[in-house]
């Protein structure tokens, strides 16, 4: 499956796991955050890069507790209407310091790519059917934003006056 | 006021150019209607009864003479040659057409305008006192406070899409002229002893289907965490606000749901990371860049001009004598007049504008102010500047325009939504009831001597037309496909707001205009004395003789 990662198309390295699809090893997997809450202790030692799939809805105590043992976090996006996931990853980003891949999966659209990536979003699963060239495009939508996010850019308040 | 320089124009330009692209995939099926549609509001265009509706925002309902002449320009070009003002200080252009709007967007661009975020589920363009600036009573200038979360609302990326639309107004006076009770977020600008500028605080008031007066969440909160503050309660509210069901998704449902304490403790406590971002913190250097875009215009040096005011108030011209009572506004500027222009006559629908006049009321604004015009959430514009010296000349322009109507704040000034006329949301028309209330309130003595009141009427129960909070409130429903309209008594929208009471059962659109009259006609009776106003007496007396007025049997 391709995927976009960094604002580029790349080929997703991860493999997605159900609840009961046997944990193959030497390759990074995705698993279901119960499935992953069942089997931590069997995950942490198998010398690849796990992540979890959760909803945007998740106990935010119990997710920052896990972070550090995690290389992937996938939101689910039930609705791109839904914009529970934007919150989660600002926190995320922000006071739970979380710097591994986060990753937008469910109901993902060319335009809302460049609001998930400025609050901390750096991969995306498109919704079946779309085209990952077109998205890309979307990044480009605006160069200049009036206040700062996940990205961290200056507010454009902050700017000197002219002369 | 706030002047772009090239980062917002490139914000702006940027802007239609990716509707642009968004309208060309919609035109050639790679976006689905379903996919557009929060697009297309998020950009203020609705799909209305007969037509697209294009919604441009006119943050705090500030424009200047060269915006209100390319608006005109915009009507002729693109729409039949008018404009409708709302009660949420934007316009409206009735007729676009889709495969216009793109290049509407570039028109309007090239002013400084934009039609961003005014509709679907999220942060609103910011409404505030149509006097900002100018008002003798005003404590602190609310625009660049306006302005700030202008800025930090637009295109917010974590708050596109909140469980509903969400709504900020601000004021900065004594008197409460822009609605706060009633607004997801409402913030009274306020000094402490020692002089230094904060905010009182609410959130959670609103209309719709079920009104609710906000609930205060700060006493004071100081001036620098204007925005920390503001995204702390949009980041509880994004998070758990309702999104099961649309009509209980707004802000006001969850601080009922959830206790105005608890919900408190949350922001507070949210509150407690957002104040350590520096991006969030107003400096004292930004503070001050954004209050020099308002500074005062060069005003004349006049003397007060009080007894000439005093002698049109007693003149013989009586149309001019009741225009100085009711449509003039006091300035803070000696020798300078507020003028409101009451766009409510029996001519035009409440609100509606046309091209011609626009360009008119723009040549008005730059020969009698500085090129300001302000519009007011009751649908009616500002001129914000005039010299007491020109007042007979301004009113014989507007007499001649058909906007010297003396009756701001009186009966006649109604606001109306535009119901059923325009809107597939509507249950009943609201232009037609508001013009026949108008014609048979035709005498202006009699208009002034009931003295203010204020009559709003919804098409439905979405109260744009803010029917819950006028003094007397007509709301259009529907009883197995005809129309009916459902009476209130004793709404207000200012300091002392509430939520009117219904009368009793719904009447005809033939019936309103009688059943007005008889409620107006009780009033004159009950009132102590001409001080004694229509609200103040419903709030004496309760709802009986009204209702007696009303239902008893007139045959």
């Amino acid at each position: 499956m391709r995927i976009i990662r960094d604002r580029r198309i790349v080929e997703d390295t991860f493999v997605h796991l159900d609840e009961h699809a046997p944990v193959p090893s030497g390759v990074g997997v995705v698993l279901p955050w119960s499935r992953w809450l069942a089997e931590r202790a069997s995950l942490a030692d198998r010398g690849a890069p796990v992540g979890v799939r959760v909803a945007a809805t998740i106990d935010l105590a119990t997710l920052v507790e896990a972070l550090s043992s995690l290389a992937v976090v996938a939101i689910e996006i039930p609705k791109f209407t839904d914009g529970r996931a934007y919150s989660l990853a600002r926190r995320l980003r922000g006071e739970a310091g979380f710097s591994g891949e986060l990753r937008a999966v469910g109901d993902v659209l060319r335009d809302q790519l460049l609001f998930l990536s400025r609050c901390g979003f750096d991969a995306f699963e498109l919704a079946p059917g779309r085209s990952l060239e077109d998205a890309l495009e979307a990044f480009g939508d605006h160069e200049r934003h009036y206040q700062s996010s996940a990205d961290r850019t200056r507010p454009l308040w902050t700017r000197p006056s002219p002369g | 006021m706030y002047r772009y320089d090239e980062a917002d124009q490139q914000i702006v330009e940027e802007r239609a150019r990716q509707f642009r692209g968004q309208v060309e995939r919609r035109l050639d099926g790679r976006l689905s209607e379903e996919e557009f549609r929060p697009l297309r509001l998020q950009n203020g265009l609705y799909l209305q009864l007969h037509a697209y509706m294009l919604r441009v925002a006119i943050p705090y309902g500030l424009l200047s003479a060269t915006q209100l002449r390319q608006l005109a320009h915009i009507a002729r070009t693109y729409d039949r040659g008018y404009g409708h003002f709302t009660t949420r200080q934007n316009l409206q252009f009735n007729w676009p057409t889709l495969t216009d709007t793109p290049a509407i967007l570039d028109a309007l661009a090239s002013v400084q305008m934009h039609a961003i975020q005014t509709s679907g589920n999220c942060v609103r363009n910011v409404t505030s006192d149509p006097f900002a600036g100018v008002a003798a009573d005003e404590i602190v200038d609310p625009r660049p406070y306006c302005e700030f979360l202008r800025q930090w609302s637009t295109f917010h990326p974590e708050f596109a899409h909140l469980p509903r639309k969400f709504k900020i107004a601000v004021t900065g006076a004594t008197v409460d002229r822009a609605a706060i009770a009633v607004h997801d977020i409402g913030l009274r600008i306020r000094k402490d002893e020692a002089g230094r500028i904060g905010f009182e605080y609410f959130a959670g008031g609103g209309q719709g289907r079920t009104p609710v007066l906000a609930e205060k969440l700060r006493d004071f909160l100081e001036e620098a965490d204007l925005l920390a503050y503001t995204e702390a309660v949009l980041r509880i509210y994004n998070e758990l606000g309702r999104r099961d069901n649309k009509y209980k998704a707004r802000i006001k449902v969850l601080i009922k749901e959830m206790g105005s304490a608890e919900f408190r403790r949350r922001v507070e406590a949210e509150f407690e990371t957002t104040r350590h971002d520096p991006a969030l913190r107003l400096d004292p250097e930004a503070l001050a860049r954004m209050k020099a875009h308002f500074v005062p215009p060069d005003y004349a040096t006049l003397p007060d001009g009080q007894t000439a005011l005093q002698a049109g108030r007693l003149g013989k011209d009586r149309a001019y004598a009741r225009w100085l009572a009711s449509n003039l506004a006091p300035h803070r500027v000696p020798g300078y007049a507020i003028v409101q222009l009451s766009l409510k006559s029996e001519t035009l629908p409440p609100g509606d504008v046309t091209a011609d006049q626009m360009d008119a009321i723009a040549d008005l604004a730059e020969r009698h102010g500085f090129g300001r015009i302000l519009v007011t959430h009751r649908q009616n514009l500002v001129l914000p500047d005039v010299r007491i010296d020109a007042l007979r000349q301004v009113h014989a322009a507007l007499e001649g325009l058909g906007f010297a109507t003396p009756n701001v704040d009186r009966v006649t000034d109604i606001i109306a939504c535009p119901g059923l006329d325009y809107c597939d949301l509507a249950n009943a028309r609201s232009i037609p009831v508001a013009q026949s209330i108008q014609q048979t309130l035709a005498d202006a003595d009699r208009v002034h001597d009931l003295g203010p009141l204020t009559l709003n009427i919804s098409g439905c129960i979405n109260a744009c037309g803010h029917h819950h909070v006028g003094n007397i409130g007509i709301l259009g429903i529907d009883k197995q496909g005809e129309e009916f309209y459902q009476l209130t008594l004793g709404g207000s929208a200012r300091d002392d707001a509430s939520v009117g009471k219904v009368l009793g059962r719904a009447l005809t659109a033939e019936e309103i205009p009688g059943a007005v009259e008889r409620i107006l006609a009780t009033y004159a009776v009950l009132r102590s004395g001409a001080d004694e106003a229509f609200l103040a007496v419903v709030r004496r007396v309760g709802l009986g003789p009204f209702k007696e007025a009303v239902y008893a049997d007139h045959s």
